[in-house]
């Protein structure tokens, strides 16, 4: 019976009208808000396929109707003047976020480990479990204004930089890696770490040679999301990397700039060029972003698989 | 265990130092979190107490903003927030609940991945994205809907003062209806999970009792979620007060304080974000500094409400 109710809703449902003699108001009534419940689906569905559809649109000829350029010159300095060229974002966007990526994953995991390995039901896990939800929830805006206050101004003009970008979208980036990445611990069974206690091994080796690498799947798909997030931040770089229209691979040197932060400046212009600019820049952007989506998409299928 | 065999070393000093060592570092990565947040809310107010120590109180009370004359109000920009939050969550929690009903009573479960899916990629897009979709390609759009909307109320007691004169594109509604776009993922997610949670016996036994699927939905799986349901709504509308750079293009930023949803105005994040470039003087900058620290503090009274609701309902669920 139960087989058969789990396997068969919809004939289930009709069976149960039929027998019970559901007055027409009261199926009306399902029937409009089972509608209702579908069209929230199709409105963001469209929404969102019309926002993909503009900036891909929009987007499309300066990216790849004049290929090698958009990717290989700096910006235009003129907003009026067209011409493409946007090397200079979207190598600021990925020198600044794989700094940031180096410096929250390793302690975002750390923290991690610390929590579900050593911490545990503690009152200090705890309260730093708590504190993480938080910090989660904490703006990005206040980020870039804390690290404005407590890194760039303490360093004069020379605080503007890819580095104090980088320390922004780290605090962004750290309590989403500690917590995704302690959710992926607790799901390690306890019989591997006690079956490496057995063999004698210490709880640090026991946490680097089994069970960070039973949940690497799972972390790195967490930290590919978390970059994915930190890649298109753009209010916590407004405070800390100054603007720039030329390429600058140094992070720590010089004034720099991002693809998010080039969508931000264009769209405020009312010249039609400097617009195309925006949409091309957007295009770039979500295509990055979807990229590291999807591969911590395939790393978490690949997870589902081996368990 | 006391004594090893002689051919073998010791290796119990060394490994304990390391052991050691290992847990000193992992404690210290996740006391960082404690330590930057002490920090956040440190450094920010030293920033802040300029602006403080010349307007005192009226930072909060007065609606002036005036840079020029030296005049810090902050009243207008947290209006501009509570009401553009407040549209967000209006419009979307019945959307953002529909989904997860809809995903998690409804759809067959091959639909349901992608269901998820779509959700998900909704909050991968990033905000200034929707920003830049708002400002040159909704707005726009939107200055006759409003006109349209104002024409069917005008003259009404209160609803005409609501959806009052409509001019322009970027207005608090417009900031609303992007926000309520990105603030459903996080709702709907939390929303699903909550109402996974509902036993198949409740809902076996709603449907025993010859309830249709909807009644099954208001008499079983509503009731037993709605505390988690408050809580993710909570959650939503501590993100859409933090939101920045979406709400800066399309909110028109001019501070106001009207009850016209089709007015420009401003919120506390946005003015932030918009102003800072221009902010050379010592005071303003404090300003906007106080600003920021006024959000964080904003945002945490309402994740820290959400994240007790959350906890109180699941606690519940787990006794019942």
């Amino acid at each position: 019976m139960a087989v058969l109710a789990e396997g068969l809703p919809s004939q289930r449902e009709s069976l149960a009208a039929e027998l019970s003699g559901i007055s027409g108001r009261r199926r009306t009534k399902n029937l409009v808000m089972t509608a209702l419940m579908l069209l929230a689906v199709v409105m963001v569905g469209f929404v969102l396929l019309l926002v993909l559809a503009t900036v891909v649109t929009k987007g499309w000829s300066i990216v790849v109707g004049s290929f090698p350029d958009w990717f290989s010159k700096d910006i235009q300095l003129r907003p009026r003047v067209a011409g493409p060229g946007m090397k200079a974002a979207i190598i600021g966007t990925c020198v600044i976020t794989f700094t940031a990526t180096l410096i929250a994953v390793p302690l975002g995991i750390a923290g991690a480990v610390y929590l579900n390995e050593y911490g545990r039901t503690r009152p200090f896990a705890r309260v730093l479990r708590f504190l993480a939800n938080v910090m989660a929830g904490v703006p990005s805006i206040v980020m870039g204004l804390f690290i404005y206050v407590f890194w760039v101004v303490p360093r004069g003009t020379n605080g503007l930089n890819g580095f104090s970008g980088s320390l922004a979208l780290a605090c962004l980036m750290l309590p989403i890696v500690v917590r995704s990445s302690e959710e992926m611990l607790r799901l390690v069974p306890q019989n591997l770490r006690d079956a490496s206690y057995a063999l004698g091994a210490s709880t640090s080796r026991t946490t680097l040679r089994v069970v960070l690498p039973k949940a690497s799947p799972g972390v790195i798909s967490g930290c590919l999301l978390a970059i994915a997030r930190a890649a298109g931040e753009t209010a916590p770089l407004i405070f800390t990397i100054g603007a720039a229209k030329a390429t600058n691979w140094s992070v720590f040197k010089g004034t720099n700039t991002s693809l998010s932060m080039q969508i931000y400046g264009n769209a405020k212009e009312s010249f039609v060029t400097a617009q195309q600019r925006a949409w091309g820049a957007a295009l770039t952007l979500i295509a990055l972003a979807f990229l590291f989506t999807v591969a911590a998409r395939l790393l978490s299928a690949r997870l589902a698989r081996t368990r | 265990m006391n004594t090893l065999p002689a051919d073998l070393p010791d290796l119990r000093p060394r490994r304990q130092i390391l052991d050691r060592l290992f847990r000193g570092s992992t404690f210290a990565a996740g006391a960082l979190i404690l330590v930057i947040l002490v920090l956040i809310a440190w450094t920010v107010t030293q920033k802040s107490l300029p602006v403080f120590r010349s307007e005192g109180i009226r930072f909060f009370t007065q609606r002036r903003w005036a840079p020029s004359n030296e005049i810090y109000g902050a009243l207008s920009f947290i209006y501009g927030t509570a009401v553009t939050a407040l549209i967000a969550v209006v419009i979307s929690v019945p959307i953002s609940v529909g989904i997860a009903l809809f995903t998690t009573q409804i759809a067959p479960s091959w639909l349901k991945k992608w269901l998820v899916s779509l959700t998900d990629l909704v909050a991968v897009v990033p905000s200034v994205v929707f920003g830049l979709w708002g400002i040159i390609f909704l707005a726009p759009k939107l200055v006759g809907v409003y006109k349209t909307i104002n024409g069917w109320f005008e003259g009404w007691p209160v609803l005409g003062h609501i959806f009052g004169h409509a001019s322009v594109g970027r207005t608090f509604m417009t900031a609303g209806l992007i926000l309520s776009v990105m603030i459903t993922p996080i709702i709907t997610s939390i929303a699903r999970e909550v109402i996974e949670t509902c036993p198949q016996t409740d809902r076996d036994g709603a449907l025993a009792l010859g309830a249709t699927r909807w009644e099954m939905i208001t008499g079983a799986v509503l009731p037993h979620s709605l505390g988690g349901i408050v809580g993710a709504v909570m959650l939503g509308l501590g993100r859409a007060m933090g939101e920045t750079i979406a709400v800066a293009l399309v909110i028109g930023s001019s501070p106001s304080i009207t009850a016209n949803v089709f007015s420009s105005g401003d919120s506390l994040p946005s003015v932030i974000a918009f102003q800072w470039g221009e902010a050379t003087s010592e005071l303003k900058r404090s300003a906007l500094i106080a600003m920021g620290l006024t959000l964080f503090i904003l945002t945490i009274v309402v994740n820290l409400t959400a994240t007790a609701v959350v906890n109180r309902a699941t606690k519940k669920v787990q006794g019942a």
